[in-house]
């Protein structure tokens, strides 16, 4: 502090900001992105372990002997489920019921606002069918969950199989101390929400559901279920849920130590753990395990049926089953006995998780960033947009044209206001107009909807031209810079990937875009890095890191839907990425493009 | 030389009380009898105690008796106690007309007659109370020992304590099995006049000095491990809310009752090994209406009255076997050798419960005595100990079969209930068994199976008796609806607020009946009372009576209380919401992140007879006494309690604090004053002023024309 109260050195100091600002915000940009991807290399990282005292020491043995009889119980199932044509509801009910569960069931209407493409509904109608296993002596405080989706086709038959025979098998221990429910729900996350929704009495968004008549309490974790073939190679494990939201890392730790202790394979965003760090191909393995894990989170949309637990603080998981080409396979009576033990050591459970991290990375199974390692990444991007508002007023001569009239700060009212408007208008007419757009031009209404979206997205670069005439950019750009700041910080520390990922292609251009560079090329390139483009980008490199390489036009329909379903999430299950998208950082992003253009 | 004449003392009373038994009259000395009789006379027999040997006995005889002749002394200043002296004689001599009214030989005559109907008619009373059958040495043992107490201290006159000890047993419809016990002790004094009582038989001591020493009307004390699921097994003998519970009703002539309160409540603590110190003002409250005395008196003061539950308290057997020594007999002999605590807490709900309040002494009730009944209420698992299988047996339920009844009980009894197996086609009940009863339980008849441990002849050749149900159909049909029946949970996410819903279900197809909810809610879940709402069929539903006593921080929980008309099949549904409070750091418990427990409702109702709805039940009985209902069976009283709600409070991150500290000390040691200088003051480059030396040097240069040092 002594280096500001010296005026001498302070002068020092800004004149060293001011004269080299650029080179030391391009210098932070690199720093921000190595730091990022630095995370990925091994050494760099912590190794997991178990906080939860009673989940770690006290080792169970598993019993599971029914695997088989799960599998026949699955294949009944589809019987049945072929025969009715949906969920079989009444044989579930009487299958539940003869293994000595509380049966219930819950019936839900759901129209969305416009038809899914990818999953072929409109109007939904449904029925979730859950079992309840009570403890014994236990008071109906406390509740597990074990669920499984009735999906189209011949998927998941195997999961309802294994949840009925750990349902049998469970039902005969005396060790329970907390209420196991075991939920079958139709129609994957339409069905899920309806059910937590039921559960806690809530509405958020605005689906129509019959009220829950059994209840466990508070429920302490969740683990879901998605099995499709007989045999499995390796199981993988998904976190992302809701809004990016994560289980506790502990959870992921169980996981992973039973499949450790069964000798399961186990993979995270389908990629197995590899030991040679040191190499090239390792640490690309890393990081390609940990950005797909980044853009997941950043897509705020849950990727489970376990997504949309997360917002009623219940940590929750999906396990899915991986059936590849791989010599050896694990039967289901392993996969049976692995979630026993998982459930008996949630059962332990004394609290709810919460020793361990809630915002992690995974770059392997094994190996995390916690939130303190990776923050500073987003904290060399975040701190350029400081430096150049700094840069700014301490060099007003640069930008500011007339200074003797200023006009106040009341006259960037306009440029704020209709960017804002753009914005609203992004958010509400597509879904709102979609009907004019299936009258007057031929396409459905998801194409409607996704090019509107569109249309508006591109008419607003072409509004604010006029609105500049008594705005000064330099005030413009000040209040577009901390904007940004405020935006990306707060996004940053909600769901780090989103943030991160938009302060990589926002910063820059907020940074440099003044009304005096060259106006094509800069135009193009913050074209070329809005908000729309860094999607595109995102799909590309996350169908890359898939190892499913799409071409241009696959991509661009990839894209189409991609956006539709980011619409359709937040209409759903009230994800916020749409929201945040169009209401706030496309409006700031215009006002960046409205100082390009000032005359 | 003392101890010399005291052993003389005893043996002459022991050949008097020889000549007693010789001559005397058997039933009246039978109700006389001595506890410590039974130490002796059954070796297996666990007291709190050794039994004590014939020297030690006198010694303490003598010591009794120096003590009771002051006490003689005393009394006989008040002129009270001449009936006293002279009871010691008519004891001692046992010649003369027995010390029992006349009433009392009336029941005798009646219970009596009553046996010999049960004998033909098969069909007994459920209250009735037949003498037991004793064997003669026990009979010898009881006068010779009766006698020497009584030399020594006399009984009153009127004293008849008696202990009945029952099992009932009922198969419930979900295959589950209900095993019910209930011990009922009565009490023959009444301290309440102010006289001081310190002879104890069949009743506890430690209680009875309980009740005298706070001054305790009634007392309610109930244990449970485990939620009572009225879907799936109709209603409970004796309702419990899980955790622990208490509730007592002090006489009205106690002046501080909350300080009565708390040391009751941590005497209780200690007899019972619970938890129950925990009780404080922020769990305590004062029912207006939901919770009326239920023994003789007409009090309904409620300032007498304090309720506390503890969801949070677990139950295992060291709770167990201080409930199991309060019994005459403990564990060693009657029905009590049942509960092993291995078996009784490997089963899906255990209660136990502990009740005391005066009863009518006799039929005009003119004075009263004190009935401690004790119950324990298990529910074993079909599935986890059946394997599928549909047996039970006493021997699989409790690992224990019975060989006799406890020697002080009047009536032992076992009750099987086969309501819905009138011929035998649902189960199979072996040893078959002669006795019928038929009793109006909750609203419905029920028929029992009753096998009568007094009689030898229930034990059959193999001297146990193993209590065998067989099923013979896989499933055991539908169970009637419960009429009435309740749900609690907290609805809404996050943890700023949440809304608490209680739901009350009436089955009944057309009868509306009203209810009492009576809701006790911590004081850290702020209530917005304005946020009440009371809803059935889709409408407002305006209860009739609302108290509610609100909150005060750290001091008192919420109260909220209301009657509640029910309509015919519907769903009431009970809204209120809250927000939840930061509580200060050291108030969080250990486990923060479990969450906070608020205790169950309690939902009181005159629920409307299923009697009158059964349709088919005229074959069994004369039409003419089926078309109206009559009125004890029109409608009963019922408690139903719901589960109750844990709930999650923002809880800081207690592995913080520390690190928080030294953030905290660093950046007010390091950068606070830094800061505060750089924003407070202003800096200026000042030159430096010349020193004198130099100053002076200057006036000379100037003067000499030279250039001034700088």
């Amino acid at each position: 502090m002594g280096l500001l109260s010296d005026p001498n050195r302070r002068r020092a100091l800004t004149n060293l900001l001011t004269r080299l600002n650029a080179p030391i915000c391009v210098v932070c940009y690199l720093a921000g992105v190595m730091w990022f991807m630095g995370l990925a290399f091994e050494p760099f990282t912590l190794r997991t372990y178990m906080s939860e005292n009673a989940m770690g020491s006290t080792m169970v043995e598993e019993h599971f002997p029914a695997g088989e009889r799960a599998l026949a119980t699955g294949r009944e199932f589809a019987a049945h489920k072929k025969k009715v044509g949906g969920m079989p509801v009444n044989w579930l009910v009487k299958t539940m019921e003869s293994r000595g569960l509380e049966v219930f069931t819950q019936s839900f209407t759901r129209k969305l606002p416009f038809p899914d493409e990818n999953k072929e509904r409109y109007l939904v109608r449904g029925t979730n069918v859950y079992g309840i296993l009570r403890a014994p002596r236990a008071s109906r405080t406390e509740a597990l969950v074990l669920t499984a989706p009735c999906s189209q086709g011949n998927a998941n038959n195997q999961a309802v199989g294994l949840l009925l025979g750990l349902a049998q098998y469970f039902r005969s221990q005396v060790y329970w101390a907390k209420d196991i429910i075991f939920l079958v729900n139709e129609h994957d996350l339409i069905g899920m929400q309806a059910w937590l929704e039921g559960y806690h009495h809530t509405n958020t968004t605005g689906g129509d559901w019959s009220p829950l008549h059994g209840r466990g309490g508070s429920i302490q974790a969740s683990l879901s279920l998605e099995l499709s073939s007989d045999v499995i190679t390796s199981l993988d494990l998904v976190l992302e849920g809701l809004n990016g939201q994560l289980p506790n890392l502990d959870l992921a730790n169980l996981f992973h130590a039973f499949c450790q202790k069964i000798g399961v394979l186990c993979t995270i965003q389908g990629k197995l753990q590899r030991n040679d760090w040191e190499s090239t191909s390792g640490y690309s393995h890393s990081a390609q395990t940990m950005m797909l894990m980044v853009l997941k989170q950043a897509s705020g949309r849950p990727w489970g049926d376990h997504g949309l637990f997360l917002r009623y603080h219940i940590e929750a998981a999906t396990i899915r089953g991986i059936n590849s080409f791989r010599q050896y396979k694990t039967d289901t009576t392993t996969i049976g006995r692995l979630l026993e033990g998982m459930y008996r050591k949630l059962n332990n459970l004394l609290e709810r998780l919460h020793q361990s991290y809630f915002f992690y990375l995974m770059p392997s199974l094994t190996r995390f960033v916690s939130i303190g390692y990776y923050m500073p990444a987003f904290g060399l991007l975040a701190v350029i947009l400081l430096l150049r508002v700094s840069f700014h007023l301490s060099d007003r001569r640069g930008l500011g044209v007339g200074l003797t009239r200023y006009p106040g700060v009341l006259s960037i009212l306009t440029p704020v206001v209709i960017s804002h408007m753009t914005g609203v208008a992004l958010y509400c007419l597509p879904v709102m107009s979609q009907e004019m757009a299936v009258q007057h031009f031929p396409v459905s209404e998801t194409e409607a909807v996704v090019l509107t979206a569109i249309a508006i997205y591109t008419a607003g670069l072409a509004l604010p031209h006029n609105t500049h005439r008594y705005t000064l950019p330099l005030v413009l750009k000040l209040v577009a810079l901390l904007y940004l700041a405020v935006l990306l910080g707060c996004t940053a520390l909600i769901n780090f990937s989103l943030g991160f990922i938009l302060a990589l292609s926002l910063v820059p251009i907020a940074a440099f875009i003044t009304p005096h560079t060259h106006k094509p090329l800069s135009a193009a390139i913050m074209v070329l890095l809005s908000p729309g483009c860094t999607l595109l980008y995102c799909v590309l490199i996350f169908q890359e890191l898939q190892e499913t390489p799409v071409s241009l036009q696959d991509g661009w329909m990839l894209f189409l839907s991609v956006i539709s379903q980011g619409i359709l999430d937040h209409s759903l299950y009230g994800s916020l990425v749409y929201p945040l998208l169009a209401l706030l950082i496309y409006p700031c992003w215009l006002l960046l493009w409205n100082i390009l253009f000032w005359k | 030389m003392a101890a010399f004449r005291s052993n003389i003392f005893m043996l002459a009373f022991f050949l008097c009380g020889f000549s007693v038994f010789v001559t005397g009259d058997v039933q009246t000395n039978q109700m006389n009898v001595a506890e410590t009789v039974f130490i002796d006379n059954v070796p297996t027999t666990e007291t709190d105690a050794s039994p004590p040997s014939v020297t030690e006995q006198s010694q303490t005889a003598e010591e009794k008796r120096l003590w009771e002749g002051t006490e003689v002394g005393t009394n006989l200043a008040d002129g009270a106690s001449d009936n006293k002296v002279d009871h010691v004689h008519d004891t001692m001599q046992a010649t003369d007309a027995p010390p029992s009214p006349p009433a009392k030989d009336q029941t005798q005559r009646f219970a009596f007659d009553e046996r010999i109907w049960e004998a033909t008619n098969v069909e007994i009373n459920l209250v009735e109370d037949a003498p037991p059958i004793r064997d003669k040495e026990a009979d010898e043992a009881d006068h010779v020992l009766d006698t020497m107490q009584t030399q020594d201290f006399p009984p009153p006159s009127t004293a008849k304590d008696q202990f009945q000890e029952e099992l009932v047993i009922k198969p419930l419809h979900s295959g589950d099995i209900y095993a019910s016990f209930q011990f009922r002790t009565q009490w023959d004094t009444d301290f309440l006049l102010g006289s001081k009582v310190s002879h104890y038989r069949l009743f506890p001591k430690s209680l009875g000095q309980v009740i005298s020493k706070f001054s305790v009307r009634e007392l309610h004390i109930s244990f449970t491990q485990g939620y009572w699921r009225t879907m799936q097994w109709g209603q409970p003998f004796l309702p419990s809310p899980p955790g622990a519970e208490l509730w007592v009703w002090f006489q009205d002539t106690v002046t501080d009752v909350d300080l009565a309160w708390k040391e009751l409540t941590n005497v209780l603590s200690g007899i019972f090994c619970a938890s129950l110190n925990f009780i404080d003002s922020t769990n305590t409250v004062q029912p207006s209406a939901s919770f009326k005395p239920l023994g003789v008196g007409n009090v309904t003061d409620q300032r007498f009255l304090r309720y506390a539950v503890l969801p949070r308290e677990i139950v295992c057997t060291e709770n167990l076997t201080p409930w199991k020594k309060l019994l005459p007999c403990g564990s060693k002999a009657g029905l009590a050798v049942l509960m092993k605590s291995e078996k009784l807490f490997h089963s899906s709900f255990h209660s136990q419960a502990l009740h005391i309040r005066p009863v009518c002494k006799d039929w005009q009730c003119k004075s009263t005595s004190w009935e401690l009944r004790q119950t324990l209420n298990v529910v074993f698992d079909l599935h986890t100990s059946g394997q599928g299988k549909r047996e039970w047996s006493l021997f699989k339920m409790f690992s224990r079969t019975l060989t006799e009844a406890c020697p002080l009980a009047s009536s032992s009894k076992v009750y099987v209930d086969i309501t819905d197996n009138p011929q035998g086609e649902l189960f199979e009940l072996s040893p078959a068994t002669p006795l019928v009863s038929q009793a109006v339980v909750l609203g419905d008849g029920r028929t029992y199976s009753v096998y009568d441990l007094t009689d030898h002849a229930t034990f059959g050749q193999t001297h146990s008796l193993n209590v065998l149900l067989r099923w013979r159909a896989a499933e055991s049909g539908e169970m009637l609806r419960p009429l009435l029946h309740g749900e609690r949970y907290v609805a809404g996410y996050g943890l700023q607020t949440g809304e608490i819903h209680t739901l009350v279900y009436n089955n009944h197809p057309y009868r509306a009946f009203p209810v009492l909810l009576l809701d006790t809610v911590p004081w850290y879940l702020r209530l917005y009372i304005h946020t009440l709402t009371v809803t059935s069929k889709g409408r407002d539903n305006k209860p009739s009576y609302i108290h509610y006593q609100p909150s005060k921080d750290r001091l008192q929980p919420h109260l909220l209380e209301m009657l509640i008309q029910l309509p015919p099949n519907s769903v009431t549904e009970v809204t209120v919401q809250f927000e939840r409070a930061l509580l200060k750091w050291t108030e969080y418990t250990p486990d923060p992140n479990h969450g906070f427990y608020v205790g169950s409702s309690v939902i009181s109702a005159l629920v409307p007879s299923v009697v009158a709805m059964d349709t088919n039940n005229t074959q069994e009985r004369p039409l003419f006494s089926s078309f109206f209902p009559c009125k004890e069976e029109s409608t009963y009283f019922m408690r139903i309690y719901t589960e109750p709600l844990l709930v999650n409070l923002p809880t800081p991150d207690f592995s913080m604090p520390y690190n928080v500290i030294c953030l905290t000390c660093t950046v007010v040691a390091v950068g606070y004053g830094s800061l505060y200088n750089l924003l407070t003051r202003t800096f200026q480059v000042e030159e430096p002023s010349q020193g004198l030396a130099k100053r002076l040097a200057n006036i000379i240069r100037r003067l000499r024309g030279v250039p001034l040092l700088t």
